[in-house]
């Protein structure tokens, strides 16, 4: 069976000046080495903090960025190979949507030549057949016709969002990824956006990749969850295994960080300490061992490798799984 | 009700449409300066003015009255009624200034859209490319700077010789990294938000990246520049003129005025005066006309 | 002893389309070492009601009240020379954007210091000691060397701990927090609220903390006011309102959450937007959008009606038999 999007062992290294007028270049690992396969209709969750690598590997996705090492698969094609020739056909199958609604749609134009851009660029339609599949998409994602003579803004961050996921889907792409797209909305707002990107996930069988932080959001939405620290894969498989018993350290203190309104569902709060290592300069061993609550002499020695425990992917020397009180 | 329906939107009143809307909320920020105010409506006089020059000026500009030669300004008299007087050859200052309107304003014109053509591309060249592109068009344009403007006018309109085609020509080369700099610097700001990405993903090439997506949110700052370069386009243009390198005799600019009738500086000042006034009033109404579209277009961000 | 008293607290700014009245009729008592939360989404007016307190509106903004009383002090009468003697020395607030609110050009430990210097009028050495202090109580690790960093050299979570420091720096009676924890990373925004709330129970000062997030709330408030459109809609103990809320805004919010609504396909959703300016309804604010609205609602504004737990602004407040709805 093949994936709408996959990647195997993706990196993405960046070299970047060092401190100080004549240090060397220091190389920014700011994906090092995620695997993915995502099928048609599911929900992949890329979950993480700053500086975990998530929106890196959201350029990747998009083929921004070519990656260092490691491949990208859209419908099994690589978009790398042939000299990147493929890149503007495959382009059509993988959109994306952001998670600030006032600086993802261009000010200067009007909705319907936002929503029309992509169709203009890709496909030789008439004007009138253009302004017929906006408005389609317009109406498809809550709007109205007249919105399509309006500048952006004019419109609430729930509707920017709203056309924002309106253009990402006038090429009927595979596969959608999605940074943050709800974390700058409000509760009740964010509820009608996911309701939305969960009917068109149904209606035109897109494959989700679901940026972000929140994991109340996540566990809502997410069929696979991957958890990621400084570039590296910490844990990775069903969401539903992931959420009932996390195993890895991270994990658990993200899962116990997040608030929660019933307290059945607030987990032991693990007070991390320290703060996050910069990217530039990653602890030695496993990149989380100095803020972990079970570190011993072996994690900062050697970096765990990613194994399958309990049922999912986890990176961790000493990987137990927490039985839920 | 509350379960999950894909809602519309606000029950909305019906909007006017987008032109009177804009223009509405442009005009309340404009508006608040009275002085601004003021300028524009003096502007609109100047262009009114040179419009319809054949039609207000009392007199023709050529014409020379041999009997009233340097005549003070006089009304009600019984013959040789100037308003603004005669010059020294008996021509007729009202109307030589009301003619020289046009020329003014031509000036002005031309240098603003040669200033904006070509310091639009070669600012938006800059700023995606980068790299040596950049550093080879910004380190030119450092060196245009470096030269004192009027200096450097002077310098290009003795080499293509003088006249007032020329001497637009030379501005428009001084005035040029003002508005390069001001396109790369905000392109290089908008460059990196995030409906830029959205069109690069969507599959848009260099040209329309630069031209169609970026290019337009860069304006603002361009349009006031545009406007005070106006203002300096025509005081430099008088300036030439004054030191004779710009418009040639007879035509009736205004610096030109100026350095025919120098000599009478002292015995006729009527006839220097004026033309100085009309160059005043026009740079002013025209900064300060500026001043409130900087103000207008700036913080609409931030208010409502 | 009453700490903070205000009655009918409202705000209009002049704006293009006419007056707007961004808060409208605000009631809050609060004693010494209170925890109050107030909760809604944007444009709700709950950062501006605190701000009109502080007086940190701009000039287009009108700011009247039936009482606005600090220890004490009327607020509403006093010379701004008086106010610049209280506010950032007894009462102090925090804000969203910790990158933002720090003064670029200054080290940490001067602008901390300017705080000392302007209030207290302490000398250089006292104040470096204070400094120190300060931002050892606040968690920062090498606080002396802290002292000489300027803000962009600190993460997030750094320059948000910063912040407390200045703000509990003349321990000021009441700390107001807007949004403390929002723009931070998940694990970071934990150790915030943590630290806040130690700092409130060491110093036992009032916490007022304003927030959007619910699980915030639900996890730290003692009371907390809903507001809506401006309107301060429903006022109760944070175990009650979660429980068994009386405004009809407060419960479909509530049911918005991602996390209420797991068993479900589809999140509910509160259908329409928060009214602008240009289009208030008549009567009750939420009544185009509310479940339970009947002919009454939208023909005559409620008041707030204070009762004995709590406040709402409701004609027909949701009750509850003994087993809850």
């Amino acid at each position: 069976m093949s994936f709408a999007i996959e990647g195997r062992d993706l990196k993405r290294y960046y070299d970047v000046k060092g401190e100080g007028f004549f240090a060397k270049p220091v190389t920014l690992k700011a994906v090092d080495g995620a695997s993915f396969a995502l099928e048609s209709g599911k929900t992949l969750a890329i979950v993480g903090e700053s500086g975990c690598g998530k929106s890196t590997l959201a350029r990747l996705a998009t083929m921004i960025e070519k990656p260092t090492a490691g491949n990208i698969f859209i419908s099994g094609d690589d978009p790398h190979a042939n000299g990147g020739a493929d890149i503007p056909r495959l382009r059509q199958d993988v959109q994306i949507i952001f998670q600030n609604p006032y600086g993802s749609l261009n000010p200067r134009k009007k909705v319907g030549t936002i929503l029309e851009e992509p169709v203009v660029i890709n496909r030789k339609v008439s004007a009138a057949e253009r302004r017929q599949l906006a408005e389609t998409m317009l109406a498809k994602v809550g709007l109205r016709p007249e919105h399509y003579d309006r500048y952006p803004h004019m419109f609430s961050g729930g509707q920017r969002q709203r056309i924002a996921i309106a253009r990402a889907l006038m090429l009927k792409p595979k596969v959608l990824i999605a940074d943050e797209p709800v974390s700058a909305l409000d509760i009740s707002i964010q509820a009608q956006v996911l309701n939305i990107l969960m009917d068109l996930q149904e209606e035109m069988d897109l494959a989700l990749v679901f940026i972000s932080h929140d994991l109340s959001v996540v566990r809502r939405i997410a069929d696979q969850i991957m958890v990621m620290y400084l570039g590296k894969v910490v844990e990775q498989g069903e969401a539903k295994t992931i959420f009932d018993n996390p195993s890895h350290p991270y994990t658990q203190a993200l899962l116990g960080a997040t608030p929660a309104v019933d307290p059945k569902l607030r987990r032991e709060r693990v007070k991390l300490t320290g703060e996050l290592p910069s990217p530039l300069n990653p602890p030695p061993g496993c990149a989380f061992h100095n803020r972990c609550r079970f570190a011993r002499a072996e994690c900062s020695v050697t970096a765990p490798p990613l194994e399958m425990k309990f049922g999912r992917l986890v990176a961790c020397h000493f990987a137990e799984v927490t039985v839920k009180a | 009700m509350s379960n999950g329906t894909i809602d519309a939107v606000t029950a909305e009143t019906p909007r006017p449409s987008m032109l009177r809307q804009n223009l509405k909320e442009f005009w309340f920020y404009f508006s608040e300066s009275k002085t601004a105010v003021i300028g524009l409506a003096f502007l609109v006089g100047i262009i009114l003015m040179a419009l319809t020059a054949d039609i207000i000026a009392p007199h023709d500009p050529a014409v020379q009255y041999r009997e009233c030669l340097e005549q003070p300004p006089t009304w009600g008299a019984d013959k040789c009624n100037f308003i603004f007087g005669t010059d020294y050859a008996g021509r007729d200052m009202l109307s030589r200034i009301i003619f020289g309107t046009r020329l003014s304003l031509v000036a002005g014109g031309m240098v603003v859209i040669l200033c904006l053509s070509i310091g639009i591309v070669f600012g938006v060249v800059a700023g995606y490319f980068r790299g040596w592109v950049d550093i080879a068009i910004m380190r030119i344009m450092d060196t245009i700077l470096s030269v004192p403007g009027l200096l450097m006018a002077l310098v290009l309109v003795a080499i293509l010789g003088p006249g007032l085609l020329n001497a637009m020509i030379a501005i428009s080369i001084t005035y040029l990294p003002h508005f390069v700099r001001l396109t790369r610097s905000s392109y290089i700001t908008e460059s990196s938000k995030e409906y830029v990405i959205a069109s690069r993903v969507s599959g848009a090439g260099k040209f329309r990246i630069m031209f169609i997506t970026i290019l337009p949110n860069c304006m603002a700052p361009l349009i006031v520049q545009a406007t005070l370069s106006f203002s300096t386009a025509i005081l430099d243009t008088a300036a030439l003129g004054f030191l004779g390198m710009g418009a040639q005799p007879p035509a009736p600019e205004w610096g030109t005025l100026i350095a025919e009738n120098r000599d009478l500086m002292l015995s006729a000042p009527w006839t220097v005066t004026f033309p100085g006034l009309a160059i005043l009033l026009a740079v002013l109404a025209i900064n300060l006309m500026g001043d409130g579209l900087r103000d207008a277009l700036d913080p609409k961000m931030k208010r409502s | 002893m009453s700490l903070l008293e205000i009655r009918n607290l409202s705000v209009e700014f002049q704006t293009v389309m006419g007056s707007f009245r961004a808060v409208d009729g605000v009631d809050l008592s609060l004693k010494e070492t209170d925890l109050l939360s107030i909760v809604g989404e944007s444009g709700s007016g709950k950062s501006v009601s605190m701000l009109a307190l502080m007086g940190l509106l701009p000039w287009t903004a009108n700011v009247t009240a039936d009482k606005l009383k600090f220890a004490g002090r009327d607020l509403l009468t006093i010379s701004n020379r008086e106010r610049r003697k209280i506010i950032g020395k007894d009462i102090s607030m925090i804000f969203q954007e910790p990158m933002s609110s720090l003064n670029p050009c200054f080290t940490v430990g001067f602008q901390i210091g300017e705080t000392l210097q302007q209030h207290l009028g302490m000398d250089r050495k006292a104040r470096k000691k204070r400094c120190i202090e300060l931002l050892d109580l606040v968690g920062i690790p090498a606080p002396e060397e802290r002292l000489k960093a300027f803000p962009h050299q600190l993460s997030g979570g750094m320059s948000q701990r910063v912040m407390i420091a200045m703000a509990i720096a003349c321990n000021p009676k009441l700390l107001i927090a807007d949004e403390p924890s929002t723009a931070l990373d998940v694990t970071i925004q934990a150790q915030i609220i943590d630290l806040l709330v130690d700092l409130q129970n060491e110093k036992g000062m009032a916490l007022v903390l304003i927030t959007h997030d619910m699980g915030v709330v639900a996890e730290t408030a003692k009371q907390v006011i809903v507001m809506y459109a401006g309107q301060q809609v429903e006022q109760q103990e944070v175990d009650a309102l979660f429980a068994k809320p009386r405004h009809p805004y407060t419960h479909a919010l509530l049911n918005a959450l991602p996390e209420r609504s797991l068993h479900l396909d589809r999140l509910p959703t509160i259908e329409g937007v928060v009214p602008g300016a240009g289009d208030r309804p008549t009567g009750c604010l939420f009544s185009p959008r509310c479940e339970f609205s009947q002919d009454d609602c939208n023909q005559n504004v409620p008041s707030l009606q204070h009762t004995d737990i709590g406040a709402f602004r409701c004609f027909h407040p949701i009750e509850y038999t003994g087993h809850g709805e």
